[in-house]
């Protein structure tokens, strides 16, 4: 079995908008990649696409978790296979509490007739919620609902430490935070790091990334990848900024 | 468990399931005088009963459909093709190894004789027209509480039942009011003596078995001075392609510093009619507190009210309606101001689904002669789909400048975002749904009984996992 999440030639369309163009990428178990790029770059629908969100029409191409396709998969499935999105505006779901909420999640990946044991759930969310520095109070409120920027990223990122994805998405996680929440994020993911996950990291700014290193990281423009290199090309984005990314992106068209 | 009977046509919803019929005693197809005397010949009525029953069928028939206000839907009850009256001619059991085995079969499958084990004071489970079983725990009749059927109500405590059947609904209410007048039968008769508290709920279960039938049970509770109880009742029928019509009378009289809480979590197949009138009178000091949760049925037409005819009595409406695809809750509640101090408070929350469709009508009123009256409204619909429907007709008369209303409405949407949102966590359309629902109307069932909000939430999830495709 390959231990890898593969994005193939990846088509995909919002109404009669390209967004994604022949987008390809491989992300092995145990490293995390980074995605940097201008707003409008096609960053969200690549991580709505992978996700399965039924307005992103996939014209052609694949995903492949370890070496099945979930193409044909309802977003619900692909989850329970292993794929998890930290969303850049997480939902609000009133009236619906976190410690509900993620033991319905996972009531949803065990077998029909078995339960999750109290006890050793809360014993478990506790724990991630002291590592995320989450007040353990939260878990009786309801998710999302008038939460913090801060809040809403963090109870992100719990959740994310409570399912064990095989692979996950980190949509601009570091939008909204300050640099104390933006550090226990990042320590809450890199607590997460090891030969069980593959991470995609998603982001405008290199800031997330001095916190999160990337085994790799990729430029995206216009829909596709236009440089992959080393945590060092994050630095060097910075320093010659988007403009520079433009010019690489017309190398690649032109090639 | 049952086993299965090869009698018995199992569905996946719970009350979807019937028994082969055989009725000793049926009055036949549509209405007329002769069906009344049919009723009242096979239940040994006194002539009075007689005379009120025919006295109420010509206000039944005198009196127009309320097509004016409401849906035009109830054009489709045929009054002519319905059946009035049936039953097995059994008296109510005491025990359920006496109950019929088809009946019994009936019961146990929705859970009846285990939930009184677990946490009952009393049961009466009703079997079309008449009850099956009826029995009440012992140490509660010692008290000299009293939970009869209507009928042995009437003949056996005269005294208590002549005084109040019929004083809180009058027949000429409405037309239904008037029809279960003419026709009632079955429903429950409960007194509760000054200062006894009932410390676990009584209930009644209402199951229709046959097809082109109309039940039309009449229940009277009465709680005197200081007393308390809670009476809760369940409602089921299998589906039928034709029409079934659930009309009930329910009159409450709290008596000054009772408290009655009438609990109803209905779950009707989606061809009963439910038109059904519900009202109590609080005493001084009384609170009357109605939690009423209609999934379910056709066209529900429901809204339970107070009188609060004395000092400082307390009247609540709490409501839930789930309204599923070509079904429409038409609910609400109705606060009668009588008094001086008295508050009422109505909490209602609708869930339209699909093409289902949900409207709140409610009235609240408080003449002008009184002072330091309270009223509180708050109504919420959530919305599932483009297609659903919900409407709000509140009606408050509020005279004079002594007294407080206060209104809050809202509409929400779920949003395919939320769904997806809960779906990239793992959960199926339809569990995403319920989780929805059950939030939106949380606040409100973690008032319930538990017993009550569990099976509350159980029904929630069956209606929307069967609602996505």
């Amino acid at each position: 079995m390959s231990n890898k999440l593969e994005i193939k030639n990846l088509n995909v369309s919002i109404g009669d908008k390209q967004i994604l163009k022949d987008f390809s990428l491989t992300v092995p178990k145990g490293e995390v990649h980074a995605i940097m790029g201008p707003n409008g770059t096609g960053k969200s629908t690549l991580a709505k696409a992978i996700a399965g969100h039924p307005d992103y029409e996939v014209t052609s191409g694949e995903v492949i978790v370890d070496g099945e396709s979930i193409m044909d998969m309802e977003a619900d499935e692909r989850s329970r296979a292993g794929l998890f999105l930290a969303f850049q505006y997480p939902m609000e779901i009133p009236g619906v509490t976190i410690a509900n909420f993620i033991r319905a999640a996972l009531n949803a990946r065990l077998p029909e007739d078995e339960e999750l044991n109290a006890p050793d759930y809360y014993k478990s969310l506790y724990a991630k919620m002291d590592m995320l520095k989450i007040d353990r109070k939260f878990t009786a409120r309801s998710v999302n609902d008038g939460f913090s920027g801060g809040e809403k990223k963090r109870c992100e990122i719990l959740q994310m430490a409570m399912l064990e994805p095989k692979y996950a998405v980190l949509d601009e996680t570091d939008s909204g935070l300050d640099i104390d929440a933006l550090k226990i994020v990042a320590e809450g993911v890199n607590s997460m790091r090891g030969p069980n996950l593959g991470a995609l990291v998603i982001t405008h700014y290199q800031r997330l990334l001095d916190y999160i290193i990337p085994d790799v990281v990729h430029v995206m423009y216009d829909g596709r990848i236009v440089k992959s290199g080393p945590k060092e090309l994050a630095l060097e984005l910075e320093s010659r900024g988007y403009e520079w990314v433009k010019e690489l992106a017309g190398e690649v068209a032109a090639s | 468990m049952v086993t299965p009977n090869s009698e018995i046509e199992v569905d996946r919803e719970k009350g979807n399931f019937r028994f082969t019929e055989s009725h000793k005693f049926d009055a036949g197809i549509g209405l007329s005088e002769k069906v009344i005397d049919y009723i009242c010949d096979v239940k040994e009525e006194d002539q009075w009963i007689r005379d009120f029953r025919k006295r109420a069928l010509k206000v039944f028939e005198s009196k127009p459909m309320p097509t004016n206000w409401a849906t035009k839907d109830l054009e489709n009850i045929d009054f002519n093709k319905i059946r009035y009256y049936l039953s097995g001619g059994n008296r109510a059991s005491k025990t359920w190894d006496d109950v019929p085995d088809d009946v019994k079969q009936t019961f146990e499958r929705l859970g009846i004789p285990e939930n009184e084990r677990k946490f009952l004071a009393g049961v009466e489970a009703q079997f079309d027209s008449e009850a099956a079983y009826s029995n009440i725990k012992e140490s509660v009749g010692k008290q000299g509480v009293i939970f009869v059927g209507s009928t042995e109500g009437l003949m056996k405590h005269p005294e208590i039942f002549k005084k109040w059947f019929g004083k809180v609904i009058p027949t000429g209410d409405n037309k239904f009011s008037a029809l279960n007048s003419a026709v009632f039968s079955g429903g429950s008769f409960i007194y509760v003596p000054p200062g006894v508290k009932v410390s676990h709920p009584l209930q009644a279960y209402f199951r229709i078995n046959a097809e082109n039938f109309g039940q039309f049970e009449r229940t009277l509770i009465i709680a005197d001075e200081g007393s308390e109880v809670t009476y809760m009742e369940g409602c089921t029928a299998p589906k039928f392609d034709t029409a079934t019509l659930h009309s009930a009378v329910v009159e409450l009289v709290a008596m000054p510093g009772a408290k009655i809480e009438y609990v109803t979590v209905q779950n009707w197949s989606s061809n009963v009619f439910n038109l059904v009138t519900k009202r109590a009178i609080a005493h001084e000091g009384a609170t009357v507190k109605w939690i009423d949760c209609n999934i379910g049925s056709r066209l529900t037409m429901k809204y339970p009210g107070v009188v609060l005819k004395g000092k400082k009595a307390r009247g609540e409406v709490l409501s839930i309606a789930l309204a599923n695809d070509g079904q429409h809750q038409d609910t609400g509640a109705k606060m009668i101001h009588a008094a001086d101090e008295t508050t009422s408070n109505i909490i209602s929350k609708s869930i339209s689904v699909g093409k289902g469709r949900s409207t709140y009508r409610g009235q609240v009123h408080m003449p002008k002669n009184l002072k330091g009256c309270k009223n509180n409204t708050e109504c919420d619909a959530l919305l599932i789909s483009e297609n659903s429907r919900t409407d709000t007709y509140p009606a408050i008369t509020v005279r004079g400048n002594k007294n407080a209303v206060q209104h809050e409405a809202s509409v929400s949407k779920v949003s395919a975002e939320q769904i997806f949102y809960m779906q990239q966590r793992g959960l199926s359309e339809g569990e995403a749904m319920s989780l929805s629902v059950n939030g939106f109307v949380n606040d409100l069932t973690r008032q319930f009984p538990m017993e009550y909000s569990v099976e509350l939430k159980r029904l929630i999830e069956l209606e929307m996992e069967g609602s996505v495709g």
